[in-house]
């Protein structure tokens, strides 16, 4: 349904984009991964004909940016970082604004905006101006005017940023939702939201892709390697943590172990385990046995986090794994 | 063509939702009114002193109260223009409405046809407001109303052209403090470049001349209709369009 390839945007002095190359089947929903400022936004301003590539093709929905942009213009839905939306105009008036914009007329017009004011759960505002609306309720209408075609392909820059955890999952449900007749492209620096809504992941940072793949393989390079957090305190008086750091060390499976931070008698330390050993249990009993107290015990999962981080931080080139990067060179 | 229409029908609604429309209405009725007012009170004083004299009334006195109103509505529309134009395109660039509609199948050109022809539209209203004052010589005596048509004509097609200016510089900021500003000082130079000529006849200044916007207005304040002058305005209109389309253009390759 997409297709990238060697998409490169320079300006006067830096390089936004920098050949960036991957394929978007049909009917996905993608996530668009970076850190602030890697050029996800300049990717999508791309990709929907807002600008021009100094470099490289991008095929949206079967027709080349560059050369059919009013194709690609008929195919797609955009909804930017700012909702685009005009403060004056009532909600239904500009949905349908929108609609006719995109090329609907007559009764499917009509039918179209009743269906995504319902769909987008703006039908209840109708009749209010935009610029009084709520934050939720404009990006929803954001929403709403991006699927108003129809489109087949929707390319959604930050959908959640800005808002309350409550509307944040209304609106993830509502992306999901909509998998099934679009091909979805969303950009966010959020990682729990890629986990949740995304089938596949591209991470980007300084304008190069860094990998591609689907969540699923992501996680599991960390599958197997857990993170656990351990509160120790002592029972009467001072617990040396140095002391502590020694014996938990010495538990069969810890590879490595971080001392936080000290409280009063207590310590917290950072315990990562080897590959495919539990440690939680152990840890409890050698604790216990030294004759100190086991305040807390909890994993802190490795998730997305951990990955990003390591790719999109300055060790950029650590891990080659086999699928990192595969087609960054192309 | 529909999405021409589409895009003048939206900036007519921004224009008469807000209140940016009624305050324009209300000013021009406010200097107009105060013109006319003005220049019947100093004909009704020259009519006066003529009957003292016993002379007889001059019989062209509301074809000359007609024209110097209308030589002094391009003066107050060189205040109205800016206004009208600044938030054009400046506002859509704040708001970020601009990558709505340069991401939908619709031409550039067409948005700045539609928006140009919506600020042409509120400055037809804004000019048929001085049709009120008119339509009173209309009652108390009998002017002729073709050189009076040719005035409202060349009116349009002066606002028209310096409509199209105030749409490109709009184009060129986020602020329309700013355009609007630019505006002005654009408009007000195309107004005085004509003032070079008055004193000086070398090559340059007679070019200058021609190129200021009150010189080719002459033609039609006296009722006489001038193609040289019409194309003049028209070719300024598209000049102004053209530079418009140019700016959004490099707007996608800037931004």
């Amino acid at each position: 349904m997409i297709t990238v390839k060697g998409l490169t945007k320079r300006y006067a002095r830096n390089t936004a984009v920098d050949h960036i190359s991957f394929e978007i089947q049909k009917g996905q929903i993608v996530g668009f991964l970076g850190p602030n400022g890697a050029g996800k936004t300049t990717t999508m301003r791309m990709l929907t004909c807002f600008m021009p590539p100094s470099a490289g093709t991008a095929i949206v929905a079967g027709f080349d940016v560059l050369e059919e942009p009013m194709e690609v213009k008929k195919r797609i839905g955009y909804l930017p970082e700012t909702p685009p939306l005009y403060p004056e105009m009532m909600t239904g008036e500009y949905l349908s604004f929108v609609g006719s914009l995109k090329g609907l007329r007559g009764a499917e017009l009509k039918q179209r905006v009743d269906y995504v004011s319902e769909r987008c759960a703006v039908a209840d505002v109708r009749n209010k101006q935009l610029g009084k609306l709520s934050k939720g309720y404009r990006q929803r209408v954001g929403l709403a005017q991006s699927i108003i075609h129809n489109p087949e392909v929707l390319i959604l820059d930050e959908p959640t940023a800005g808002l309350d955890p409550k509307q944040i999952n209304e609106t993830r449900d509502l992306i999901k939702s909509l998998a099934g007749d679009h091909t979805i492209i969303l950009s966010t620096h959020i990682l729990p939201e890629v986990e949740q809504i995304c089938e596949q992941v591209i991470i980007i940072s300084k304008g190069k892709l860094v990998a591609t793949d689907t969540v699923d393989n992501l996680q599991s390079r960390t599958r197997g390697v857990e993170s656990v957090l351990v509160e120790v305190a002592g029972r009467d008086g001072d617990l040396d943590s140095k002391v502590a750091q020694a014996r938990i060390e010495k538990v069969s499976g810890v590879s490595r172990v971080i001392f936080k931070e000290k409280r009063q008698t207590r310590s917290t330390f950072e315990i990562e385990t080897q590959k495919d050993y539990f440690v939680r249990g152990d840890l409890a009993r050698a604790v216990v046995e030294a004759g100190w107290d086991l305040n807390e015990l909890r994993s802190s999962a490795a998730s997305l986090e951990e990955i990003f981080l390591q790719l999109t931080g300055t060790q950029v080139a650590a891990p080659k794994d086999e699928a990192v990067a595969t087609e960054a060179g192309e | 063509m529909r999405n021409i229409w589409l895009i003048w029908r939206k900036e007519m609604r921004s224009y008469f939702v807000s209140p940016v429309a009624y305050i324009l209405l209300l000013m021009c009725a406010l200097i107009f009114g105060f013109f006319f007012w003005t220049l019947l009170q100093a004909y009704l004083q020259f009519s006066m002193e003529a009957q003292m004299r016993g002379e007889m009334l001059p019989m062209n006195m509301p074809e000359e109260i007609s024209r110097r109103l209308f030589g002094n509505i391009p003066v107050t529309g060189l205040f109205i223009i800016p206004l009208i134009t600044m938030r054009l395109f400046a506002e859509e660039k704040r708001t970020g409405t601009i990558e709505l509609l340069t991401t939908s199948p619709i031409r550039d050109g067409e948005v700045i046809l539609g928006k140009w022809l919506a600020a042409t539209t509120l400055y037809c209203c804004l000019l048929a407001l001085s049709a009120v004052n008119i339509a009173f010589l209309f009652v108390y005596s009998h002017p002729d109303w073709k050189p009076i048509l040719v005035s409202y004509l060349g009116l349009l097609l002066q606002g028209a052209a310096l409509l199209a200016i105030g749409t490109f510089i709009s184009t060129l900021t986020k602020n329309q403090i700013i355009a609007g500003a630019g505006t002005f000082c654009a408009c007000l130079l195309m107004f005085v470049c004509g003032w070079v000529g008055e004193y000086n006849s070398d090559t340059w200044a007679r070019v200058l001349a021609y190129l200021s916007v009150s010189t080719h207005m002459e033609s039609f304040a006296k009722g006489t209709l001038d193609s040289k002058d019409a194309i003049y305005y028209l070719t300024l209109s598209f000049f102004g369009l053209f530079l418009t389309a140019r700016s959004m253009e490099s707007l996608r390759w800037r931004s």
